[in-house]
């Protein structure tokens, strides 16, 4: 019934078209790509689109096509895993925070207030600085910095749930507090979760764009669509498609998580009734 | 309304506090002596030495950070390693840079966004309502900063118009300043022009559902009045929560912003010292930004009960 | 003589994505100058809606006026163009609200609200606006006028938010004033008091009255004529007293006997069975014919008319064609 009414959103179906698409790509990636991406051929550097390379070539004379494939797999990945460790973080201290309420609730609620109050790109940049450059320290980062959302929303779901009559029975019939936050609560906050998973999904993706673009992120040569971008500036001029083409695909990537997250927003919260 | 401005006054000493405790200990997580670390490679022997004891770094740790803290209140920020100058003049020079590009991208995107917004919501479901998410969901979604590269392929380099590096002051040469500030502004605006967009007319849609907006109506007031009067100052409430967000946002793209465009502000600052390991300079622009987005929050606060008369007597 | 407000037939429907609800469905009745009317049925049955119909605040895009006309002063309301029509609402016509606790706006002070009619309609400016303001303050009975005018609404508790909408109301001195369940979200303490200004109000001004409810209480004593309607049609129109004394139409009677009443001993409170019919898919015939006890066949086939009872009196009951 809720997928009749997601596919009634012509804009959700089309964001969830476009990342079936991308998802795709980036696991057949070794088959869609027609050239090996770190392959250096000097001879070939700087080509413009042709047959042979169709999205030209960079400074290097690797094919930019194949590089923008791979890096398709390389911001799914990173995104994805980023926004697991915000959720898992998140989920847990939403769930302690809302149940258990009193001092607990006070501090972590301000911590998530203090990360929250801080723009996303100082925080991430603070963190790496720390932490150095690379992809795992990268998705703590952006981990770490998505996990207030997170943790405020399951927050306020076990606020409203933990009333419920059905929770007071389970506490009177003798379940451990485990079993109630996880098995009787959690289950009930996944809609809001999910939706919040999808956009920051989107906006995770466009931040380890811009944090590789930095070169906080990915170590070269890994095709990173960001790092393709930060080889695009250095050549903007004489070899303009290398800055295209990436950025294309950083922007479908996130429109089409963007319009799907924005779908799932209609569909399942039932306050936005227009 | 007073007390309620002191009591938020109150309530940022903490915060304050808890920064500066995070500041400080930035610079101890790092593996080495935080004195080396402090003065960098190429600094002479007694140097090191001379600073060990400035910082008492033989003294137990919180004396250190009341050295420290005490050091910082009256505006000592230390000498960067890099430029080799103390870092409080380095910081106020750049500042003005970073803050005009901040202050004209919110303006530009605020001029776009909110009456957007409004015109969407007051046509809902329309076809302007339709072409109003199409745009501003591209806008969340195209990144800043590939925005401002290609815009510097197509005005700079192919057509021309605007400088694609480089700052002057608007305050010495209105004309030229603005023209290398073009780019930079509409790149920098983008994204914090749709979220806002997208917020301003979801508010705005809440708002006119209310009573009170029939009871405007019902008096004859014109519908102008009625969606500019009456909505529009309670959509503002929350949407301004947002603004504030985004202008942190703002702030924080300069980073990126003024390595493309090449702008001497404190995000190319920044950057630059992360790369160059010149700590002074990084513990000192942490400091400012923090605080600096404090401020940003508390006066958003206060101007929401502005809005919203309610807050200030629910506490 | 020609009387102030004449509806006609009016058909007001809400387009809804599950289908087109009639809410107003052939309404027609007449108010004089100086007269009461109150418009008395269950929730759902149209009489709110006849209401914003007639000062055209319908919720839009999905209400509209579909047919009928309104005529007021020589205008037929229902199709006057949205400019004119700005001037007389809140001015010649004006409405009071159910729930006083939204109808006012947070963010503005009450005087600025009750002002902004002085100075849309009467061009006054600003200052002379929340003086006028303090004056109509004290007018509905709000004491220490003076200082209130700066509060806002949530400084204010139920009854005198209330008094402020009636306030906003009256201050052009419109000709028609309607009352839509104006006391229902109010304390029953209260209840009496804000009747009892309305009244006052009403033959001090010399308004017509259109006073809406559910309660049949509460129109008793505020109308001369009562007008009962059901499913978006009248089903019943008749002076008070004669409606109290002796109700025709089976639903009017119906209302009357759920009323509990003290000194009745009664083992269960009677109700109307059954419910109200879907408005998106209404029934032929009779509207009221599932829940009537003196239904024939001919009711659920053709609906009936409203067949008039005696002077001024009409039901809408094929029984009452005789």
């Amino acid at each position: 019934m809720l997928f009749k009414r997601l596919i009634r959103n012509k804009l959700a179906v089309l964001g969830a078209l476009l990342l079936l698409f991308l998802i795709t790509v980036a696991l057949l990636a070794p088959w869609v790509a027609t050239h090996n991406p770190l392959k250096i051929n000097i001879k070939e550097r700087l080509q413009p689109p042709s047959q042979a390379h169709f999205f030209g070539t960079d400074g290097y004379g690797r094919d930019l096509f194949s590089r923008v494939v791979y890096g398709a797999a390389i911001a799914l990945r990173v995104g994805f895993l980023s926004i697991v460790v915000a959720m898992s973080a998140g989920i847990i201290l939403g769930l302690i925070s809302g149940y258990y309420r009193g001092w607990i609730d006070a501090i972590i609620m301000r911590i998530m207030d203090a990360i929250l109050s801080f723009p996303i790109i100082l925080l991430a940049i603070g963190i790496m600085a720390v932490l150095g450059a690379g992809f795992a320290n990268l998705m703590i980062a952006l981990g770490l910095v998505y996990t207030p959302r997170f943790a405020r929303l399951v927050r306020s779901s076990v606020l409203s749930i933990r009333e419920k009559e059905y929770i007071e029975a389970a506490r009177v019939t003798g379940c451990s507090d485990f079993t109630i936050l996880f098995v009787h609560i959690l289950p009930n906050c996944w809609a809001p979760v999910i939706i919040q998973a999808t956009i920051s999904f989107g906006y995770a993706i466009l931040w380890e764009a811009a944090l590789s673009f930095l070169g906080l992120g990915a170590p070269p040569p890994s095709p990173s669509w960001g790092s393709l971008l930060a080889d695009g500036k250095e050549v903007l001029t004489r070899a303009p498609w290398m800055t295209y083409f990436p950025g294309l695909a950083i922007a479908m990537a996130v429109l089409a998580l963007n319009l799907f997250g924005d779908g799932l927003r209609d569909v399942l919260d039932p306050r936005i009734k227009e | 309304m007073k007390t309620y401005v002191i009591k938020r006054l109150l309530q940022m000493i903490p915060v304050l506090l808890l920064i500066a405790v995070i500041v400080f200990f930035l610079l101890r997580l790092i593996p080495g002596d935080p004195a080396a670390i402090y003065v960098g490679a190429n600094a002479e022997p007694g140097v090191v030495e001379s600073i060990r004891r400035e910082m008492g770094l033989d003294q137990p740790i919180y004396i250190q950070f009341f050295i420290w803290l005490s050091r910082v209140m009256q505006g000592d920020f230390g000498t960067s390693i890099v430029y080799n100058t103390d870092v409080v003049s380095i910081i106020l020079q750049r500042l003005p840079v970073t803050l005009i590009l901040g202050f004209l991208s919110m303006m530009l995107a605020l001029l776009l966004a909110v009456p957007a917004g409004i015109l969407a919501a007051a046509n809902q479901n329309s076809y302007k309502d339709y072409l109003f998410t199409l745009l501003a969901v591209l806008g969340i979604s195209i990144p800043g900063f590939w925005l401002a590269l290609m815009l510097v392929i197509f005005f700079s380099v192919k057509l021309g118009w605007f400088p694609a590096t480089g700052f002057v002051s608007p305050f010495e040469d209105f004309l030229r300043g603005m023209q290398y500030l073009v780019l930079p502004c509409v790149s920098q605006a983008l994204l914090a022009c749709a979220i806002i967009a997208r917020m301003t007319r979801s508010t705005m849609l809440e708002v006119l559902r209310q009573e009170f907006i029939t009871t405007a109506r019902g008096k004859g007031l014109p519908r102008i009045w009625v969606v500019g009067k009456h909505a529009l100052k309670n959509a503002f409430a929350p949407t301004l929560t947002v603004i504030g967000f985004q202008l942190g946002n703002i702030l924080g793209g300069a980073v990126i912003t003024e390595t493309i465009f090449s702008l001497p502000g404190i995000g190319q600052l920044i950057f630059n010292a992360i790369g160059q390991r010149d700590y002074p300079i990084i513990q000192g622009c942490i400091l400012l930004v923090s605080f600096g987005f404090v401020l940003i929050n508390l006066i958003v606060d206060l101007l929401y009960s502005y809005f919203d008369p309610r807050i200030v007597y629910e506490g | 003589m020609e009387p102030l407000l004449a509806v006609r037939d009016l058909r007001t429907q809400f387009f809804t994505l599950n289908g087109v609800i009639r809410a107003v469905d052939g309404v027609s009745f007449e108010l004089a100058p100086g007269e009461t009317l109150g418009l008395v049925g269950e929730s759902g049955c149209g009489k709110s809606v006849t209401a914003l119909s007639i000062m055209r605040i319908l919720p839009e895009p999905a209400g509209r006026i579909t047919g009928g006309s309104i005529h007021f002063r020589g205008q037929d309301l229902a199709v006057l163009p949205e400019r004119k029509m700005e001037k007389i609402r809140g001015n010649k016509i004006a409405m009071v609200y159910q729930e006083p606790m939204t109808a006012l706006n947070p963010a503005f002070t009450v005087g600025d609200q009750i002002g902004e009619v002085f100075r849309f309609h009467l061009e006054m400016g600003k200052r002379e606006a929340i003086q006028k303001a303090a004056e109509l303050l004290q007018q509905v009975g709000i004491p220490s006028p003076a200082s209130r005018v700066k509060d806002y609404p949530h400084q204010l508790s139920g009854g005198m938010r209330q008094r402020v909408v009636i306030a906003m109301a009256i201050a052009c001195n419109p000709e028609i004033l309607i009352a839509d369940e104006p006391v229902t979200a109010l304390d029953v303490t209260i209840q009496a008091q804000i009747l009892d200004l309305i009244l006052n109000l009403r033959s001090r001004l010399g308004m017509s009255l259109i006073l809406i409810s559910h309660d049949l209480g509460v129109v008793a004593n505020m109308v001369k004529r009562v007008i009962v309607m059901y499913a978006g049609r009248i089903v019943e129109s008749a002076g008070v007293e004669e409606i109290f004394r002796s109700p025709l139409h089976p639903y009017t009677r119906g209302l009357f006997q759920s009323i509990p009443r003290i000194g009745r001993r009664v083992e269960t409170l009677p109700e109307i069975p059954g419910s109200v019919p879907n408005l998106l898919n209404l029934p032929k015939g009779c509207k009221f014919v599932n829940r009537c006890g003196e239904g024939m066949d001919r009711c659920s086939k053709e609906e009936p008319d409203l067949f008039p009872a005696g002077k001024g009196r009409f039901s809408r009951c094929w029984n009452q064609e005789k």
